[in-house]
């Protein structure tokens, strides 16, 4: 595409996004404010999450994005597109041949590499928000891991429900320090992060915060002794590939009722049924 | 345990603390009285680390430690003692209680922030600390929103004792209750107080509070302390002028 720097960005801004990535690589799951650009994307279409990748994508890179695990969400597309145009990069739906991987709502269920780097579209980076609406004020408690009140809050839903019912965007501890949202990714993926040997790097558009996880770090859902967490997904079969342990999607197959579970990773499935005898 | 000398603070051009020295002893309860006014919230809040003062120093005495002056304190170590050695009960217990969360979880909040991580042992000891403040264990899942305000102080002191904490400062904990409600209120602080070994700081303008839980007093005017010594001999004989005032009540309540 003509007019445009490499991926869109001018290398100013994607320099002033490195540098901020170095720092948040520095300190595992502590959210660093950035001068968030404007982006030819509404917000929510994740533009923090395509700064991100801007900023660490480069000509020899094969990206692949996906959107509730899916490579052909409308989202998904478009930003894929957005990068073949604007960077010229090659472009896959395969996990396993990508290199850079931006995502929303799902960790694919292939077992990333340190040859990777997963790039997660965030809505809302502060894990404290529901509880302390003042900004100053969760970054007084992440200074200090001032973090009692979401043990409260994981308290009121034992007592209310008998168990944690956080589905997505289950709160971490990073490296033992940082309290982390994980972004809307399920609660099932949440085991993934841990140890995780692809570089994770968060980017929130609208709120102007970059985090990141190094590979190899510790990565804990939060939890009690006697309530441990659980990474659980619906009791079923992939309809489509068989699997027993993806995470399943539940689709409305006809208007009368009809339903099925197929895996969310539709790379993940077409990979099972490809290599299926 | 803790000791304060010189201390002085100022509001702008009011002078809310001047020349004030406080000295407190493992498991006594010390009240401090006057008139509305008179300093007794800021030397509070000065005591207890929450407000820097202008002038002077407070230090604090961990059992078999060494001596730490309060306001030099990293912040951190400071808010570490205030979850778990120290407590601090507010005249109004909507300002420390979260309304939004249920009771057991206002209570469980300070174990957990102590890193308890089991939750059977958390509820079971919410529970306990409710049955000692007396409210009905039953209301342990209700929201504070449904209490009545001797419930809600009630509930505010078991949040605050449930860490077992060496020293607590108290601002008019009976204030705004009905007369009933504060004797029985009064009661409970001081058993609860004397079993636990508890040093307090205990702020108050009713000079009859003062006789019930303290044994030592220091009265205030404007800013400054101007007598101070055991709360019989002091309520009983008044030297100063001002607490001759303050206990023939002309000023009191
Ligand atoms: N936030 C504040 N800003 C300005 N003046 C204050 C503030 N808080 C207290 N004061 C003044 O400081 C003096 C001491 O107040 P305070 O310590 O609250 O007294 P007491 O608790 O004995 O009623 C009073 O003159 C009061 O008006
Ligand atoms: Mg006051």
């Amino acid at each position: 595409m003509k007019g445009y720097n490499f991926a869109y960005l001018d290398e100013q801004t994607k320099r002033m996004l490195r540098r901020t990535l170095l720092k948040a690589v520095a300190i595992p799951g502590h959210q660093i404010p950035f001068g968030a650009r404007e982006m030819p994307l509404p917000y929510g279409w994740g533009t923090g999450g395509i700064q991100v990748t801007a900023a660490v994508l480069g000509r020899a890179d094969t990206l692949k994005v996906i959107d509730q695990g899916a490579d052909d969400t409308t989202n998904a597309v478009s930003i894929r597109r957005f990068f073949a145009r604007t960077a010229g990069v090659a472009t896959t739906t395969r996990t396993a041949s990508a290199t850079i991987i931006q995502t929303r709502h799902r960790i694919p269920e292939t077992t990333l590499t340190e040859a990777q780097i997963i790039v997660y579209q965030v809505p809302q980076p502060e894990p404290l928000y529901q509880l302390e609406p003042s900004r100053t004020e969760t970054r007084r408690m992440h200074a200090l891991a001032d973090y009692g009140a979401m043990h409260v809050r994981l308290y009121e839903q034992v007592a209310r429900y008998g168990q944690i019912a956080i589905s997505y965007d289950y709160p971490v501890m990073v490296n033992g320090r940082h309290l982390m949202a994980p972004s809307p990714i399920p609660a099932f993926d949440n085991p993934k992060m841990h140890r995780m040997r692809a570089l994770q790097l968060f980017g929130a558009g609208r709120e102007k915060r970059i985090y990141a996880v190094p590979p190899y770090t510790a990565v804990v859902s939060l939890d009690f002794e006697d309530h441990p967490f659980r990474a659980s997904r619906a009791a079923h079969v992939c309809a489509l590939c068989g699997d027993r342990a993806s995470y399943l999607d539940e689709v409305v197959t006809d208007d009368r009722g009809g339903r099925m579970f197929i895996c969310s990773d539709t790379d993940h499935c077409a990979s099972r049924r490809e290599s299926a005898p | 345990m803790l000791s304060a000398r010189g201390l002085g603070f100022r509001f702008g051009s009011i002078t809310a603390l001047e020349a004030v020295d406080v000295d407190l002893w493992p498991g006594e309860v010390l009240a401090v009285v006057g008139e509305s006014g008179s300093g007794k919230t800021t030397l509070l809040h000065v005591l207890a680390g929450r407000l820097r003062p202008d002038a002077g120093q407070v230090w604090y005495r961990e059992p078999d430690g060494p001596r730490t002056e309060v306001h030099a304190m990293p912040l951190p170590l400071l808010r570490r003692l205030h979850r778990s050695d120290w407590g601090f009960v507010e005249q109004d217990p909507r300002q420390a209680l979260r309304m939004d969360v249920s009771a057991g979880g206002n209570v469980g909040e300070r174990l957990m922030a102590a890193g308890a991580r089991h939750y059977g042992r958390i509820r079971a000891e919410a529970a306990r600390w409710l049955a000692e403040v007396e409210i009905d264990v039953a209301r342990i899942d209700d929201r504070p929103t449904t209490f009545s305000g001797g419930m809600l102080q009630r509930l505010q002191i078991a949040r605050t004792l449930v860490t077992e904490p060496r020293l607590v400062f108290m601002d008019e904990p009976t204030g705004g209750l009905d007369v009933s409600v504060q004797a029985r209120l009064l009661d409970l602080i001081r058993t609860l107080v004397r079993r636990l070994g508890i040093a307090v700081v205990l702020v108050t303008h009713d000079l009859a509070v003062a006789r019930l839980l303290a044994a030592r007093i220091v009265v205030m005017q404007r800013g400054r302390v101007v007598e101070d010594g055991l709360t019989d001999q002091v309520l009983d004989d008044p030297r100063h002028p001002y607490t001759q005032l303050l206990v023939s009540s002309v000023l009191a309540t």
